[in-house]
């Protein structure tokens, strides 16, 4: 049985790891979680999301949701804003997908172009 | 929605949407009378009487852009189609209270799925809400509240990785120890 017991351990280990970080927050990945993306398969993409952050040590990237979107039919939908509001928007993701958009565009810097809208809309 | 955790996330950002700061998730299942609930209860901005009776109409919706609704309505049909239903219960300024009922032996009855994926995402995204699930089998019951452990944890934020991966081991632990051998789709 998990015990709060465990969550003091990772209290300890955890805390002397946030005191070495750097608190800049350099991008924000939006995950649209309303009806159409849940539907969608959005919650997996989210994850997915959290688990190539954290497989990659990154601590500056934040995962948060919003609402609808308004381009249901290309859900799961997840946006890459950067500090200065700039934004990529990426459609019909998949955890696939969304691992490579960490490698790629969040690690790298290179847009995953094929995933974006404008490819998308494009077809 | 291919699961009821699903459904349920797509409620609660209902109750998000009304700024909500607390919201508690209860599941019950009672073997004795076939009955699976999930009721969610939050205190948020409400409705009014007149919007409370149509909500379920999927054309009925507070937001702005555009003038369509579903996730009450998706809920209400997954509800009715394995002998259950949905009621709403809402005060202007004081809150929501959403109670969504299924036969557990139902043939249409929707899995419960996994409402660990449910919770670690809303409070990777949403830290600042108090979520509360509780969960009881008509004996035993579990209880999870998401600010106990934000209290335990000090200056650690509860979106570490390390911290959700312990969360979701958690729920999965309650949902096995109240619902395995109790809906079929949980093993004991």
């Amino acid at each position: 049985m998990k015990s709060i017991a465990e969550l003091e351990e990772i209290r300890k280990k955890t805390l002397e790891q946030i005191n070495l970080r750097k608190n800049n927050e350099r991008m924000r990945i939006v995950v649209g979680m309303a009806t159409c993306g849940i539907a969608a398969g959005a919650r997996p993409v989210m994850n997915a999301l959290l688990e190539e952050l954290k497989r990659r040590n990154i601590n500056d990237v934040s995962v948060t949701m919003t609402g609808c979107i308004g381009v249901c039919k290309l859900e799961p939908i997840v946006e890459v804003i950067n500090p200065d509001g700039s934004k990529v928007t990426y459609v019909k993701m998949t955890p696939e997908k969304a691992a490579r958009v960490v490698a790629e565009h969040i690690v790298n810097g290179r847009v995953c172009r094929d995933y974006t809208i404008g490819a998308e809309e494009g077809k | 929605m291919r699961d009821l955790s699903l459904h349920l996330l797509d409620i609660i950002q209902n109750s998000i949407a009304e700024d909500a700061s607390k919201i508690i998730t209860t599941i019950y299942a009672n073997q004795s009378d076939d009955e699976l609930g999930i009721i969610v209860e939050d205190n948020g901005h409400g409705m009014d009487k007149e919007l409370l009776d149509k909500v379920t109409d999927p054309f009925v919706t507070t937001r702005k852009t555009r003038n369509i609704g579903i996730g009450i309505p998706l809920l209400k049909s997954s509800s009715e189609m394995a002998g259950g239903r949905l009621d709403i219960d809402s005060t202007r300024g004081k809150g929501t209270v959403l109670k969504s009922t299924f036969k557990i032996g139902h043939i249409d009855r929707l899995p419960l799925g996994d409402v660990s994926d449910t919770f670690v995402s809303l409070i990777a995204a949403r830290p600042d809400i108090e979520y509360e699930l509780k969960l009881y089998n008509g004996n035993e019951s579990y209880l999870f509240n998401s600010f106990e452990i934000k209290e335990k944890l000090g200056d650690v934020p509860i979106t570490e990785y390390e911290v959700l991966a312990w969360i979701r081991e958690f729920i999965n632990e309650g949902v096995k120890t109240i619902f395995g051998g109790v809906l079929n789709e949980i093993d004991s």
